[in-house]
């Protein structure tokens, strides 16, 4: 049975269609990949699964329950949390703060608990850190806990994200471009990374990518969009060579053509 | 070495500020040199249970006799005591949250007339029976009542307003404090409930519970000595309170979610927070802190009326919590402290002084221009006007100079 399963999603921005009767599913176990051109509509699924969007038709089921209408927040709480493309980081907070808000949904001390510092509170509070730190050295952030986020480089940051999103103790993790903007050495140990996740950390990665060679490396599915509609799904060979994806990426044409020969 | 020189220094400092104040009791500047030991206390690089015992010392000891000696004192650690509080809570709203509020003095209005109401014979125009001013040691009641309807009203105002962000929130919140107060100037027809414009007097103080025990130890004091200490050692231990409650939220899950919603809204969601949910709960323990000194106020003033809770009230809170650095709680106690001194204290000696000058007559000689006697002074610029202006400049200098504030919130040092 899938963990996470999309039919027929829809969403409309006005005149404009981001996502058209998209069908999807992430099996356990499995690294899956969105890819497809600028605009395609990826950032707007995982929106639109993460709560931020509603889709105007469609349904979603994670762990066989329905997430429509459900808030943000009880989305994470049911075991789905994500990155950002546009990093979003809590910049004026210190990268332990960063992940220890990413466990808010898992940290259910009570207001009197925190009021009257009681056992519970301290017990809860140092377990939590000790996780945290335990997260902030998978990310490979360790000594750098007490930092403000914004003066981590952009590559720390990212990694403080994928952190942070794992904080929430998530069965299903949903990563947007993790490795934009690294070099091919820093990609290609975040791929190491993802590849450990899946089984200790979470269940199943979905994962929005750029970078052919991360898509090709690690993912067990491809599923590729373009202008809001899904245009193939498979492995990732057989995706390479599906024509309609090199048209969507290269366009029709002579140029096409030529490379397409 | 260092740390017993910097303890030997601070002691010393202490014991001279203080005996200074001992024997000029009625000196501004002698009193300002004491209160700058407090400041020096917490930043000196000392054992914390000795800053805790010199802390003591002087709040609880060296403070309290002086106050005794000239009581003026006493009514300006009460006043800061009171602004501390409101900055307190108007720095979970806007420090920690990020939510501009420049209503926050509304709630400090409903604290103040929940208790003006009862605690005076004002109640008995709508409840029948002359019960009313209820007996003293209902106070205590209605501090805790007030507690609970000012988180009440923080709620009910976040309500449908939460949704709004910015400078969209800032101008509802200001609305709502110019109802606040337009009703309290109001409510006196056709059921007088606030009395209007007039304002309520008077307001009963809080039961002198322990004066059986001065008597029985021998101490014989009027009320009217006894009260202003009463009063000072009921802020000390409301703003006691209301800094640990803002320091165990602040690192706590709830604190954290706060900072998360000020610092990117949609992330926060994202990572799990119910950030509605959050958001009215910060505007609910920020109300609740102003509406408990609000009582407070009441009790101490004997009268209040609507004059009490203009909007500049709320701009002088917003000014101490930016100037002290926002989303840091010594930040908020500081910039209340200090602005509360500035404005009680220094601009008030200040403007003393000019007018004392302009009255002696004296002659302000500038080279080349020729001299210039004081008095001829119109009184349009009356030294005593100045005060606004003065602050304003510092307002102004401290956002090119230093806009985080005087003690923004730091990086953990590490350990």
């Amino acid at each position: 049975m899938a963990l996470l399963e999309l039919k027929g999603i829809s969403k409309r921005f006005g005149g404009l269609q981001a996502l058209a009767r998209v069908n999807l599913e992430v099996e356990e176990g499995m690294i899956a990949s969105l890819i497809g051109p600028n605009g395609a509509g990826k950032t707007t699924l995982f929106n639109t699964l993460t709560g931020l969007y509603q889709p105007d038709e469609g349904e979603i089921r994670f762990q066989n329950r329905s997430l429509i209408g459900v808030k943000p927040d009880k989305i994470t709480s049911a075991g789905i949390s994500r990155t950002f493309q546009n990093i979003r980081l809590f910049g004026h907070m210190t990268v332990l703060e960063n992940v220890l808000v990413g466990m808010h949904s898992r940290l259910a001390t009570g207001l009197w608990d925190i009021l009257l510092s009681s056992q519970v509170f301290q017990s809860r509070e140092r377990q939590a850190r000790r996780r945290a730190g335990a997260l902030i050295e998978l990310a490979g952030l360790k000594g750098r806990e007490n930092e403000w986020a914004h003066r981590l480089s952009y590559g720390d940051q990212r990694r403080l994200e994928i952190a942070r999103a794992l904080a929430a103790e998530p069965k299903l993790l949903l990563l947007d471009e993790p490795t934009a903007g690294m070099n091919t050495s820093e990609a290609r140990s975040l791929m190491t990374l993802f590849r450990e996740l899946i089984g200790p950390y979470v269940r199943a990665i979905l994962l929005i990518e750029h970078n052919m060679r991360v898509v090709m490396g690690i993912s067990h599915r491809v599923h590729v969009l373009d202008y809001g509609e899904k245009i193939a799904e498979g492995e990732p060979d057989e995706v390479r060579r599906d024509p309609r994806v090199i048209e969507a990426y290269l366009g029709q044409g002579t140029w096409a053509e030529h490379v397409k020969s | 070495m260092n740390r017993s020189a910097a303890t030997l220094g601070l002691l010393s400092y202490i014991a001279l500020s203080s005996s200074i104040a001992f024997i000029f009791p009625h000196s501004v500047l002698a009193f300002l040199l004491f209160e700058f030991s407090l400041l020096l206390l917490c930043y000196m690089p000392v054992h914390s249970n000795l800053k805790i015992a010199a802390g003591g010392l002087v709040l609880l000891v060296l403070l309290p006799i002086l106050g005794f000696i000239n009581g003026y004192y006493l009514e300006i650690a009460v006043q800061i005591g009171i602004y501390v509080a409101l900055a307190l809570g108007l720095n979970i709203v806007v420090g920690f949250v990020g939510l501009l509020n420049l209503g926050f003095v509304a709630f400090y209005a409903i604290g103040a007339y929940l208790w003006a109401i009862f605690g005076s014979p004002q109640a008995n125009h709508f409840i029948a029976g002359g019960i009313f001013p209820l007996a003293p040691y209902w106070f205590f009641v209605f501090l805790v009542l007030s507690i609970v309807l000012g988180a009440a009203t923080g709620v009910l105002l976040g309500l449908p307003v939460l949704r709004l962000r910015g400078d969209y929130l800032a101008v509802v919140t200001l609305g709502f404090a110019e109802v606040v107060r337009a009703l309290v100037n109001n409510l006196d027809k056709p059921i007088n409930l606030t009395n209007g414009p007039k304002g309520i007097t008077p307001i009963e103080k809080p039961p002198l519970f322990f004066a059986p025990l001065l008597e029985w130890f021998g101490i014989h004091a009027t009320q009217a000595k006894l009260y202003p200490l009463y009063f000072y050692f009921l802020v000390l231990l409301i703003v006691f309170v209301i800094i640990v409650v803002a320091r165990r939220l602040e690192n706590s899950r709830i604190g954290r979610a706060w900072k998360a919603i000020r610092e990117d809204e949609v992330a926060a969601a994202a990572m799990g927070i119910p950030v509605v949910r959050m958001k009215l709960f910060g505007f609910a323990v920020g109300a609740s802190f102003a509406s408990a000194v609000g009582v407070l106020f009441a009790a101490k003033q004997v009268f209040i009326n609507p004059e009490s809770f203009t909007f500049m009230e709320s701009i002088g809170v917003l000014a101490m919590v930016i100037l002290g650095g926002m989303g840091s709680i010594p930040g908020a106690i500081l910039g209340a402290t200090g602005v509360t001194i500035l404005n009680l204290q220094l601009l008030k000696a200040l403007s003393l002084w000019l007018n004392g000058l302009r009255q002696s007559g004296a002659v302000l000689s500038i080279p080349f221009f020729g001299s210039y006697s004081l008095s001829q002074l119109p009184a349009q610029f009356e030294p005593a006007k100045y005060e606004r202006m003065v602050f304003g400049l510092i307002l102004i200098l401290m956002m090119i100079f230093r806009p985080q504030g005087i003690l923004p919130p730091r990086e953990e040092r590490k350990k």
